[in-house]
């Protein structure tokens, strides 16, 4: 699979932008405060994404990815989206996000994530092509700070996100690091994460009709007899 | 000759424009809140009008009080001297180092909270302390950002940074969009703008810099309003140098001129329609959610130098 | 040809049991499914007897001496949990007024679930294993809720966050594997075959691979129980139904455990041995411990036998950890014992369970007064689960013993440690439970639910006294394999 000369001239620097833009997102959904923004901040991820397997697929010329490109646009930055603000709006859920620290803790906390796991994918930055330099460290900073946001967070929702963002992350790893991952494996994932996603939606109904609030807290009660 | 010549033509541009600026400025707003705008040139005619008037001095107050007009004017003057505006190899260049402008900016607030609690009222100490606790964030921000194109540039001085940017014409630096959003909200909250204080309001519970200009009067007060604005003119021209580089000539060739001029105008007119936009969405933050503000503008600092690190760019 | 046949068996029973999978007819189905399944595995078997390993599919689809005793045990396990399914779930249905709906559904993620373990046990590319184990724990999640209690939504959430986000670390395990695959085997979908990159495993990267073990260590390290990362197994198999929790003990966990060993074999040769060893070793030990000294202060009777399971699992990832032929040959003998062994327990106190009304390990007493036969499966099991002679287990554990005392005799009394604080936790309580006088208000089920435990026992049995030839000959060709 051959890129030219001319292609890596242009994509690489607009490959790196759209890295750099996946974890500005990922730092903007740990420092957000309301539910809504957080969803559209999720939803602008999904097209990041799709954007960037277009780019790698313009670049390498496989054809595949174009329609994996289509599919992530759909389902990512579309369906999930809309799915989560009607659940949003039929739960009632209102208001902020409940974070277990303040906000300022958090992003510090970010920080340190993010020079782990560029630190921890350092060696193999220096075994990457031209094109994926340094792929492999932003994505893996992306997951973790979608991890942090998980942990730091009270209600079911923002915890959800926090699980798509992971999910999103890691398909950037496996676009931009390694080119693109069988088609049969990528089809495999995403019909994993679509199905965890119903399964999900069926949940947030069964947590609400025996807890009446979609709290955290509540789930708090089995202990160690 | 030439050199100096545009050195001197660059400082009085940027004083003589900046009211100018920030007048242009409140016009946008006026017309996006759908009020009828005093006019660009108003400013000038304020400046005029404070200049002769009488300026009196508040009872217990010291020679700072006096002198910190001056001190904080000639400080935004001598800021104005050393950022390429128009030329990157004017004869001040050696001395335009990111940190010496960082501290010159820092002399001038220095001395404008001095001032402020030299008069000893509460607003004016009210002031003080809120404009130093926003300062205190914004500053580490700044330098990350100017941190992080010294790092592409391999120096710290001014002129060749934007020489070096100016060369790199259209390339997409990741590290770059994140030092320039994290800019973007360090001249926001530098500036008093929306949403960090309202440079229009005189309440207590929201202004900050406003507070600390409430004792002065006459050519004082022209000086320090003067000073505030030359401020706002000189973030944008820094941020104009390190983002938008493009027509800021290498050397001090007065031939080129014609060609700097209109496109330096252009982008400061830009910049105040992007302002002006900004500032009419967002609604002021209240105070306490301040630093969590400036503690974002940091880490983006902090994450556009680490994305340097990662990615080479 | 033979192993596409059997994921069709599985498959199948799918969309069925999804649409017409209710009342007595879904367990009907439900067991005739599975026998089908079962008697396609050992088609299976006999062809991997006579022809030795081999591929299908285009070289997606592996079968060989490691994955042909786990799939096995998986069918013998599959059709013993149907069997005990019918009778539990007729009672659970009228207890809980399940709808019709609900219980086809219970009906086809059971199978979806064991549709998935199959595959993952029968596939050569790595990326599919991720995605049969993703699905196997999405198809799982459900069923610990199915009795929408408080505590079973604590516990199916809890199950789906932690292995979800353990799951993701596992795959962008993966994805770095697949990295270090494509330095040296281009693009394609080749690079992510387990039988080519064991092929080329001297060749792979060795610092990529450092990082993509411990990042699919950890991942599928949550699914097998492995501390710290298990807080999710005691709530999901007490909270859930007692048929689920016979097959996360005695099927997942294998299965999980079977994809680091693969895992393991590629990274023994880009790092060496010790690498993936002093891990494996850690880990193992560590589970052993903690899970050995948390079944001490156990009340819920199916709590104390999921902690069992994370300290077997410990111990079986340990025997993988010393490494060595004999050690290897122990871990896999103990995962097969381990498997029958444990469903057998679920089953048994399930139907306990189910009979006094109550998980507290004080209500149930006298169990051989008011059913003998089930405090006879119960008894029996619970002994060959904690090693008694002739189990299996007791086999096992004498092999894993023995070769700690040859590679690294200072953790011998750890491991003797653990083991029996573990059956001081288990035995004493077993003992109340089995004799004594039976409490009021207790209704006697039918026992014919029961009747696979004596078939699993005496399997076991079978395995602690005399294993069948071609058994030893593929476990040892699979530790030989684990091990070279």
């Amino acid at each position: 699979m051959t890129i030219t000369a001319q292609g890596l001239a242009w994509g690489i620097p607009l490959l790196r932008l759209l890295a750099a833009l996946l974890l500005l997102l990922a730092f903007a959904m740990l420092a957000q405060r309301r539910l809504l923004t957080l969803i559209h901040l999720l939803a602008w991820q999904g097209v990041v994404l799709a954007a960037g397997t277009a780019l790698v697929a313009l670049l390498t010329g496989q054809t595949e990815l174009w329609f994996s490109a289509a599919l992530t646009l759909g389902l990512k930055a579309i369906l999930i989206p809309t799915v989560l603000h009607r659940l949003l709006r039929r739960l009632q859920v209102h208001g902020d996000v409940e974070a277990v620290l303040n906000i300022p803790l958090t992003l510090l906390a970010g920080i340190a994530l993010v020079i782990f796991a560029f630190s921890l994918a350092a060696p193999i930055t220096a075994l990457t092509g031209p094109v994926t330099r340094g792929m492999v460290g932003i994505a893996l900073a992306a997951v973790l700070l979608a991890f942090l946001m998980m942990i730091t967070r009270r209600k079911a929702i923002s915890q959800v996100v926090g699980f798509l963002a992971i999910d999103n992350g890691l398909f950037f790893a496996a676009t931009s690091a390694t080119l693109g991952m069988p088609m049969i494996v990528e089809l495999g994932v995403a019909l994993d994460a679509l199905i965890g996603f119903v399964i999900l939606g069926v949940f947030f109904f069964q947590i609400r009709e025996t807890f009446d609030s979609m709290d955290l807290q509540n789930l708090e009660h089995i202990r160690e007899e | 000759m030439t050199g100096i010549l545009l050195e001197l033509a660059q400082v009085l541009l940027v004083a003589f424009l900046a009211p100018l600026f920030a007048g242009l400025l409140r016009a946008l707003r006026a017309i996006l809140q759908n009020r009828r705008p005093a006019g660009c040139w108003q400013n000038y005619r304020d400046l005029y009008r404070l200049f002769h008037k009488e300026s009196l001095q508040a009872e217990g107050t010291s020679w700072l009080f006096r002198f910190a007009p001056y001190g904080i004017f000639g400080a935004f003057c001598l800021a104005a001297a050393i950022i390429p505006i128009l030329a990157t190899g004017l004869p001040l260049a050696p001395a335009a180092d990111v940190i010496a402008l960082v501290g010159l900016f820092a002399l001038a607030r220095f001395f404008q909270v001095l001032a402020a609690m030299d008069t000893g009222t509460p607003f004016a100490t009210l002031g003080a302390h809120r404009e130093m606790l926003i300062a205190g964030l914004a500053e580490p921000a700044l330098l990350a950002t100017l941190f992080t194109a010294s790092l592409l540039s391999r120096s710290t001085s001014l002129s060749v940074i934007v020489a070096h940017l100016e060369q790199l014409r259209f390339a997409l630096h990741p590290s770059m969009v994140f030092a320039a959003a994290a800019f973007f909200i360090v001249l926001l909250a530098e500036n008093a703008r929306i949403p960090v204080d309202n440079p229009a309001t005189h309440l207590e519970l929201t202004m900050i810099h406003e507070a600390m200009l409430l004792e002065y009067s006459g050519r004082h007060l022209a000086l320090m309003e003067w000073g505030a604005q030359i401020k706002l003119t000189l973030y944008v021209a820094i941020g104009i140098a390190l983002f938008l580089p493009w027509g800021i000539v290498p050397t001090a060739e007065v031939a080129s001129l014609p060609v700097t001029l209109p496109v330096l105008l252009l982008k400061f007119a830009g910049a105040a329609v992007i302002l002006a936009l900004i500032e009419t969405l967002l609604a002021k933050l209240r105070l306490f959610r301040a630093p969590e503000f400036m503690a974002t503008a940091f880490l983006l600092g902090v994450i556009g130098l680490l994305t340097f690190f990662m990615l080479g760019a | 040809m033979l192993i596409l046949l059997v994921l069709a068996c599985a498959a199948m029973g799918i969309p069925l049991l999804a649409l017409w999978g209710d009342g007595r007819r879904g367990a009907a189905m439900f067991i005739g499914f599975n026998t089908l399944t079962l008697l396609a595995i050992l088609a299976l078997a006999i062809q991997v007897l006579q022809d030795g390993a081999f591929t299908a599919g285009g070289g997606q689809f592996l079968v060989d001496d490691l994955s042909i005793v786990l799939v096995l045990v998986d069918g013998v396990v599959g059709l013993s949990t149907a069997w005990f399914s019918r009778n539990y779930m007729l009672h659970e249905t009228v207890h809980w007024s399940l709808s019709r709906r609900r219980v086809r559904l219970y009906h086809a993620m059971f199978q979806t679930f064991l549709a998935t373990m199959l595959l993952a046990l029968l596939t050569n590319n790595m990326g599919i294993l991720w995605v049969a184990m993703e699905g196997a724990t999405l198809s799982t999640v459900l069923l610990v809720s199915l009795f929408r209690t408080a505590e079973g939504l604590e516990a199916a959430w809890k199950y789906f966050i932690l292995c979800g986000v353990g799951l993701a670390m596992a795959l962008f395990g993966t994805i770095l594997l697949y990295f270090a695959a494509q330095q040296i085997m281009g693009h394609g979908a080749d690079a992510l075959l387990w039988t080519h990159l064991a092929a080329v495993r001297h060749q792979l990267e060795p610092q990529v691979m450092a990082i993509a073990f411990i990042f699919m260590l950890v991942g599928y390290g949550t699914k097998i129980g492995l501390t710290p990362l298990n807080n999710w197994l005691p709530d999901a198999h007490a909270s859930g139904p007692s048929s689920v929790s016979a097959v996360l003990s005695g099927l997942l966990l294998n299965v999980a455990l079977y994809a680091i060993l693969r895992a393991k074999v590629l990274v023994d040769g880009a790092l060496g041995r010790d690498f993936a060893s002093h891990l494996l070793m850690g880990f193992g030990l560590l589970s052993l411990l903690v899970a050995g000294f948390s079944m001490l202060r156990q009340r819920d009777v199916k709590r104390l036998f999921a902690y069992s399971s994370i300290e077997h699992m410990g111990l079986a990832t340990f025997a993988f950890g010393i490494g060595g032929p004999l050690a290897s040959f122990a871990g896999l003998l103990h995962m097969v014992s381990h498997s029958l062994t444990k469903s057998s327990v679920f089953f048994s106190v399930g139907q306990a369970v189910q009979d006094v009304g109550s998980r507290e390990i004080q209500r149930i007493r006298g169990m051989l007064e008011f059913s003998p036969l089930l405090g006879w499966a119960f008894m029996l099991a619970v002994l060959f689960i904690l090693g008694m002679p002739p189990s299996g287990l007791f086999l096992s554990e004498f092999l894993i013993i023995t070769s700690t005392l040859q590679a690294q005799p200072w953790l011998t009394p750890l491991l003797l440690l653990g083991l029996g604080v573990a059956f001081a936790g288990i035995f004493p309580r077993m003992q109340g439970m089995v004799f004594g006088a039976h409490q009021e208000g207790v209704a006697r089920q039918s026992v014919v639910g029961i009747i696979p435990v004596f078939v699993q026992l005496t399997l076991v049995a079978m395995l602690g006294v005399f294993i069948p030839l071609t058994l030893v000959q593929w476990m040892q060709h699979a530790a030989q394999l684990l091990h070279g």
